[in-house]
């Protein structure tokens, strides 16, 4: 719907359900004796203010498209263009705006205004709905009257298994309210079937997943990181291997949003952690058509592919972000994707020592898929606060933990080729004189998150790592 | 009525026709694709000689890993050289 054209002259938008509207309705009738000519615009009471002829905006179309968010408002409109404008009463702003010296007599100088019921809470989705519905382009699901919504969703195929949020044009158009990107511009070309996703589509899916609107610059992110060739959704979705996108956010946008990265914080109770994953898995799964047992293969899967998404606690780390590590101004948030299993606990309560500690983890990441495989496969290791605290207590910065890690991760060819430990899996004989390293160089990527009680760590095993697998990838959130 | 929105791509492939399978593979040229997963050519190796010895020709292909989808120039290249295909995937 086109916007209503403006009359030239003086416009007010007011509402007699308003003090200060009523207050102003003198000094409205001052104006409309004026030279300058004045439309006023009424939102509730035609009759209102009486003697000044006022235009209905009954369906609040012109108070829609003014951007009206408060009455009253006055405008000046020039060849049909606003040029200026002051919300509520204010005599000095209402007297540079009119050019007029002798407004209000009798008026406090300032009073503030109401709000519009253009932004009625009450009303503002059906609005934007009638007014913005326009630039929805996805195709209309009309559900039948004895159809249950949340069912019907369920019938159609488009869930993961659990209940989602059904998609309305009210819901979509305010979750699109949450980037300033246009609903139109493609996001990326989904796997498993190329499909192009826009931010439209994007959008809809995470309404299903239970997002809210200011979450959305994040699933974007993470759609637009996962589509990349170095992630390989494609692998990631096809391997009979358990992983899923694992998504860690840094930055600024932690905090605005909500995100857990304290108490539990792989687990449930937090709408930010719990539905951002989901939302970028519900994108593949519906835009890319990536489904279990079509193209996913996974033996097992994991848990976590309903949707894995947790924050770095940077407030509370000792150490540089994940971000930073990784290229990013701290300032700058990101979100980066793993393909990874689901967590596994460290317990050490008994390392006092970095290097006891650092043997500890590096014990329990050797175990990642196999003890005796090396170099195939990456891993988080996020480190509990308690933990981090026996690294800071020692001066020991990121690259130092990640350094003596890696030295104690060497593996004697002898001890993983095929056949020793009696165990037929393991690197060919050749190997059996070598030492060949468990990660590759940048193989471990290095977290910190959890609650503050616990000498607790955690790994997350990767997926075949590099050119034939899948490489991690930071991308940067924007608005 | 509550109305939704079609959280899918809403893009369907077009259904195609299939070519009539070839009475015989004699004298037609025959693309073995290898995704690259380990042992895929021990399968392939004998299908070749199999094929060969019926007097198909045989052009082998090799996808660089079989983690990712064939390269767009791959698919060309087969789709041009070849007239039957097939793709072996052996673990």
């Amino acid at each position: 719907m086109t916007a209503p054209a403006l009359p030239d002259g003086l416009v007010a938008v007011v509402k007699r359900d308003c003090p200060t509207c009523t207050m102003v309705a003198s000094v409205l009738r001052q104006l409309a004796d004026g030279d300058t000519p004045l439309t006023v615009y009424v939102q509730d009471d035609p009759s209102f203010p009486e003697g000044l002829s006022p235009v209905h905006d009954a369906d609040l179309a012109v108070s829609w498209h003014q951007g009206i968010d408060t009455v009253p408002t006055l405008l000046r409109v020039e060849h049909g263009k606003e040029t200026a404008r002051t919300e509520g009463w204010s005599r000095a702003e209402w007297e540079l705006l009119t050019g007029r010296r002798d407004l209000g007599e009798g008026l406090p100088p300032f009073r503030p205004g109401c709000g519009s019921l253009s932004v009625d809470p009450d009303r503002v989705d059906a609005l934007r709905v009638r007014f913005e519905g326009g630039v929805l382009r996805s195709r209309r699901v009309a559900l039948a009257a004895l159809e249950d919504e949340v069912e019907a969703l369920f019938d159609r195929g488009w869930t993961d298994g659990l209940p989602v949020v059904p998609p309305t044009e009210a819901r979509v158009l305010q979750m699109l309210e949450g980037t300033r990107r246009p609903p139109d511009e493609v996001v990326a070309v989904v796997p498993p079937d190329l499909e192009p996703v826009t931010v439209e589509k994007v959008a809809i899916n995470a309404v299903m997943a239970g997002c809210r609107p200011e979450y959305l610059p994040v699933v974007l992110a993470a759609v637009e990181a996962a589509c990349t060739d170095a992630f390989n959704i494609h692998g990631v979705l096809a391997t009979t291997m358990p992983v899923g996108p694992v998504l860690v956010v840094n930055g600024p946008i932690r905090n605005a949003i909500g995100m857990n990265s304290g108490v539990n914080v792989f687990g449930q109770g937090n709408r930010a952690n719990s539905t951002i994953g989901r939302a970028l898995q519900l994108v593949v799964r519906n835009v890319g058509g990536g489904r279990p047992g079509g193209v996913d293969r996974a033996t097992h899967g994991n848990p976590g592919k309903v949707g894995f998404c947790f924050a770095e606690d940077e407030e509370g780390s000792p150490f540089e972000p994940l971000h930073v590590a990784r290229g990013f101004d701290a300032g700058q948030s990101t979100v980066t994707l793993f393909a990874g299993e689901g967590p596994r606990c460290i317990v050490d309560q008994l390392s006092r020592t970095p290097e006891s500690l650092a043997t500890s983890l590096a014990a329990c990441l050797r175990t990642v898929h196999h003890p005796k495989l090396p170099l195939v496969f990456d891993a988080v290791l996020v480190l509990g606060p308690e933990h981090a605290r026996v690294f800071a207590d020692a001066g020991w910065d990121r690259p130092r933990v990640l350094d003596e890690l890696h030295a104690r991760l060497q593996l004697p060819g002898g001890e993983i080729v095929r056949g020793a430990g009696e165990m037929a899996e393991g690197v060919p004989e050749a190997f059996a004189s070598a030492t060949l390293p468990k990660f590759r160089p940048d193989g471990i990527l290095l977290a910190h998150a959890g609650g503050g009680a616990g000498l607790f760590s955690a790994v997350i095993g990767g997926w075949a790592n590099g050119a034939v697998g899948s490489t991690p990838v930071t991308h940067p959130i924007t608005p | 009525m509550p109305v939704i929105l079609d959280p899918t791509s809403e893009r369907r492939p077009a259904a195609r026709e299939r070519l009539d399978r070839p009475p015989s593979l004699e004298g037609l040229t025959v693309g073995l694709l290898d995704i690259s997963k380990p042992r895929g050519n021990v399968f392939l190796d004998r299908l070749d000689e199999r094929l060969t010895a019926i007097g198909a020709t045989v052009r082998r292909y090799s996808k660089p890993t079989f983690t990712k989808p064939a390269p767009v120039d791959l698919r060309h290249e087969i789709a041009t050289q070849c007239e039957v295909v097939i793709e072996a995937l052996a673990d």
